[in-house]
Order: structure tokens, then C-alpha cells, then sequence
């Protein structure tokens, strides 16, 4: 039943660099899909060269985005299975809030 | 993609047969909350401001414990802690790792009921493998949670 998932420490650089307002804009952008060089990331968000080369290497640290090369061009694509993850992760602990709930119920019904 | 935002937090509801004022003791009672939730926290009481720790009570994790600082209380209405989800080595101070805050609210339900609402936020700061072994200790009572859940949804 257990999927092959990544390691916690893995994990957690992933919420780490999901955790920022620009970051999550320039994974916005890249979710539409394709590869995007750098100058087009800055045209389309607006964020200064300097920032997005400095948050997409965050996100590659994480696992999040990867670089493509085309050519001589040097692209930008996000890996959706390191988001994917994170989300499972975040449902299994929901599901684990959901029998601690379960256990609380259980405790008032039955010991009133 | 307007679900990355979610990854910051988590919420579960749950309709409680129970009246408000019932359901509001065992939250906020620090020996009756440990009892449901699967740790020993007799002799503690829950105060806003205060730290409340205690071993979790399952066999083979005895060094697991809920370690939490009382937020707010608001009786019948708000429960909330900030914790360390079950810090592991005694030796090490988790006070450095930003903590989750865990929010409990209650509201009236028909039929004399209480519907509890639980909000887990501050996972985009929380280093993840802490949280995992929280909560990959309550798996072993899968078998047990589901059989009490349709007992209960049988009601």
C-alpha cells in the first residue's frame, strides 16, 4: 500500500520553498506547462533578474524546477512530482487529524 | 494552481454527539485531552502561556512526546497550542523550530450536537520529518480508529 515517497528531508526543502510569496508566483507561471528562460520569467511576474535566478535556484535545490537546455538557451521547467509529494504528505497528516477526531468522539460519546 | 497556498494548513471537522460544554472538557481538560489523544498528561492543566508535556502512551514509542505551548482559550469557543509534534530526543531543544499552531473551534450542531473544527497551519516553516514520526506513530491504530468510526456512524 505504501507508495515509493520521498525522504523528509526531502519533503520539508519542498515546503520550505513553496513557503514564499515569489517563489509560488514563479511556480504559478511554470504550471502551465512548457519551459521558460529566465527573461521571460522576469517579463511575465515582474520580478527583478537578480530575484528570479535566485528563487529558481531555491526551487531546483528542492527538487521543484529543473533546467532544460535547448540549444545554447538554458529553460526552466517545474518537476510536479516533488509538489505531488508535498500534497501527500499534507493529506496523511489530515488523515491522521481525522483519527485523532475520531478518538476525541469516541472518548465524549462514550464518557458522558 | 490555487492549491499550492494549501500547503500551509490543514482542517478536519467532526460532528460530536455530545453537548457543547462536554466536548469543550475534554479539550481543555489537560488529563482528559491526553486520554483521546494518546498521551500521559495527568497532573498538567492547560493554561495560555504555558508549556504542557507528556509521554505519548503507545507501546514502543514511550519516547515520543506531545510537547505543546498553550495559546489561547476561549472556553466553548477556542482552543489553540503551538507544538513541537512529538519531539523525540529528550537531549535536544526544539525551541529553535518554528511550531505549527493547532486551533480547535466548536460551534452548535442541530440535534444537540457539537461540531469541532481542527486547523493545523505554519507547515511551510516546519522542518517535515518531525511532523511524520508525530504522526506515523498513530498508524498502528488504524484498525482500531476505523472499527470505532463505523460504530459510531452506525449510531
Amino acid at each position: 500500500m505504501a507508495a515509493a515517497v520521498a525522504s523528509n528531508e526531502t519533503l520539508a526543502h519542498v515546503f520550505a520553498a513553496l513557503g514564499d510569496p515569489t517563489r509560488l508566483k514563479l511556480v504559478a507561471v511554470l504550471c502551465a506547462g512548457g519551459a521558460f528562460s529566465i527573461a521571460h520569467l522576469t517579463q511575465t511576474t515582474e520580478i527583478s533578474r537578480q530575484g528570479v535566478t535566485k528563487h529558481l535556484n531555491v526551487l531546483a535545490e528542492a527538487g521543484v524546477v529543473r533546467d532544460v537546455k535547448l540549444g545554447r538557451e538554458r529553460l526552466w521547467q517545474l518537476e510536479p512530482a516533488r509538489i505531488d509529494e508535498a500534497k501527500r504528505t499534507l493529506e496523511s497528516i489530515g488523515r491522521e487529524w481525522d483519527l485523532a477526531l475520531a478518538r476525541l468522539k469516541s472518548f465524549v460519546e462514550k464518557n458522558d | 494552481m490555487t492549491t499550492l497556498s494549501d500547503t500551509d494548513r490543514i482542517e478536519r471537522s467532526i460532528l460530536i454527539n455530545a453537548s457543547r460544554e462536554r466536548v469543550w472538557r475534554a479539550l481543555s481538560n489537560a488529563e482528559e485531552f491526553g486520554a483521546w489523544f494518546g498521551a500521559n498528561l495527568s497532573g498538567q492543566v492547560f493554561k495560555p502561556g504555558e508549556r504542557a508535556r507528556g509521554q505519548v502512551t503507545q507501546c514502543g514509542h514511550e519516547h515520543v512526546y506531545f510537547d505543546a505551548v498553550i495559546q489561547r482559550i476561549q472556553p466553548q469557543d477556542l482552543m489553540s497550542f503551538h507544538w513541537h509534534p512529538y519531539a523525540v530526543d529528550p537531549a535536544v531543544d526544539y525551541s529553535d523550530e518554528q511550531p505549527t499552531l493547532v486551533t480547535f473551534t466548536l460551534k452548535d450542531a442541530s440535534g444537540n450536537g457539537t461540531l469541532l473544527t481542527v486547523v493545523e497551519s505554519g507547515f511551510d516553516k516546519v522542518p517535515l520529518h518531525r511532523r511524520r514520526e508525530a504522526f506515523e506513530m498513530h498508524t498502528g491504530g488504524w484498525e482500531a480508529q476505523l472499527q470505532n468510526i463505523a460504530r459510531h456512524a452506525g449510531n
